[in-house]
């Protein structure tokens, strides 16, 4: 069993093994929605939703495997948790707001096969998290993720304004910044486990 | 034996899975009409905003819920319009044609400068700097943010830096009466022939020192049009559109040219008494 107490287990999702920017997991909406700070909040909130409800299902699931002496059905039953999970929420946002839906766009389906995602589920199992600790590092990643999102779509707005090189313009822009905000994101290495 | 219960794990594992995926699409269900992307796709995509709603997809929302007609779209071509109309089966509602028109005529030919604005060249920022360089307080600033803004090429600067509007490129999205600092311009109907170019609120010669051109509120337009279909409103000519405007008396008698009769083919037509302008270059405080 794990020793880490609630607070640390949170703080190492978010900041010190951040998901995108420490472990480099779910870089395609990363990079794909990142261009304005509402949509990425947005993004943000449905990733860490997703993450929350597969890490729950992903722990009774674990435990159901490993009772009934199946413990490689591991990798499949938790890609199609998350997965309908996925097409629950691409659902609740259509309903709830085409917007959304439409500037979203592919990338909302695109979560099914997100690395970061089923990184939350197979890190809590390899950790042995249990059930509360499980819910509290699938709601760090995510917030972590959300973090990362709004840091380099806050960037992404201002440098519209900003007279940037013609080659660097687009991609290339974004993963340079992708690659500063990693930088920063390493100071925080070595603070936790 | 393991395959028995690896199937019958998986099995009752999506089994589950999809009992609540049938559920949520019966709960959550939203009909989008099929009509609305069709209409979209007929749409020009400019998402310029004439027509009143935010973009190209709202206002097809809209034509499909027949809230709004297809002539409300002005940029899209004659045909594109029919075939929306047709399609939805709905009236093509015509509307009559605006253009954006500039209330200003003081091009650098005719109207002062009473500093010289060096910084961002841009009328947003000019006009932070106390109003501008220009003399003439209302006037037009020059650096042409309006020709920025259009999104069809129909805002060209002419060589005294006034923004000439192209009327057949014009669509009336409102954008250059957005961008314009000084309120310049305004979206009318093209048939509205009766002009008047200035916005300078002084009178008399307190015009005519920062630019030729200017209304100088002498009043002659207001005697000459007929009934009420011109007052004179805070030292400027105010034009009641309601009348009948196709008269070309009230600009015969202008002293500068500030009241002006607009052609077709965009020929300014000003009155026979005012005052000819023939200076080409940049007019400065030693040759007025």
């Amino acid at each position: 069993m794990n020793t880490e107490s609630l607070g640390t287990i949170f703080l190492n999702a978010v900041l010190v093994n951040n998901f995108v920017l420490a472990y480099f997991l779910g870089i395609c909406p990363f990079l794909g929605v990142s261009g304005k700070i509402e949509t990425a909040s947005k993004m943000g909130s449905a990733v860490t939703f997703v993450m929350l409800i597969s890490s729950m299902c992903a722990y009774g699931i674990h435990a159901f495997l490993v009772a009934i002496d199946a413990p490689y059905l591991q990798l499949i039953s938790y890609i199609v948790v998350i997965a309908s999970t996925v097409q629950l929420v691409e659902m609740f946002i259509k309903k709830m707001s085409p917007a959304l839906f439409r500037s979203l766009g592919i990338f909302l389906p695109l979560i099914t096969t997100n690395c970061a995602i089923l990184g939350v589920a197979l890190f809590q199992t390899n950790k042995g998290y249990g059930f509360l600790e499980s819910v509290i590092y699938a709601l760090g990643a995510g917030v972590g993720f959300t973090l990362a999102l709004l840091l380099i779509s806050g960037l992404r707005e201002k440098l519209n304004f900003a007279e940037v090189p013609n080659v660097s313009k687009g991609t290339a822009l974004t993963l340079f910044l992708a690659g500063i905000l990693s930088l920063c994101f390493m100071g925080f290495a070595g603070l936790g486990a | 034996m393991s395959i028995i219960v690896a199937i019958a794990a998986l099995g009752g594992l999506t089994l589950v899975l999809s009992i609540m995926l049938i559920i949520a699409n019966k709960k959550l269900y939203v009909y989008e009409d099929p009509r609305i992307e069709i209409v979209e796709d007929m749409l020009p995509h400019a998402n310029c905003g004439a027509c009143g709603y935010p973009g190209c997809r709202p206002f097809a929302e809209a034509l499909v819920h027949q809230k709004s007609l297809p002539g409300k779209c002005t940029v899209s071509t004659d045909e594109g319009r029919e075939s929306i109309a047709k399609f939805l089966g709905v009236a093509l509602g015509t509307e009559e044609k605006q253009v954006a028109r500039l209330a200003c005529a003081g091009g650098t030919n005719v109207a002062l400068n009473r500093a010289q604005y060096i910084g961002i060249q841009s009328c947003q920022a000019a006009t932070l700097v106390s109003g501008g360089g220009k003399g003439c307080f209302w006037g037009c600033l020059g650096h042409g943010d309006c020709e920025v803004v259009c999104d069809f090429d129909a805002i060209i600067m002419n060589e005294h830096g006034l923004p000439i509007v192209v009327n057949e490129k014009c669509t009336a999205c409102g954008d250059c009466v957005e961008a314009c600092p000084k309120d310049l311009f305004s979206l009318q109907p093209i048939s509205h022939r009766l002009w008047v170019a200035c916005k300078n609120l002084e009178h008399g010669n307190a015009v005519l020192e920062d630019c030729e051109v200017g209304c100088t509120a002498c009043g002659k337009c207001d005697m000459d049009a007929p009934d009420d279909l011109i007052t004179m409103i805070n030292n400027l000519p105010v034009i009641n559109y309601a009348e009948n405007h196709n008269t070309q008396k009230p600009i015969q008698r202008c002293p500068t040219g500030a009241i002006v009769w607009l052609e077709d083919n965009g020929k300014v037509v000003k009155g026979k008494e005012s005052r000819k302008i023939i200076r080409k270059g940049i007019k400065s405080m030693g040759n007025s």
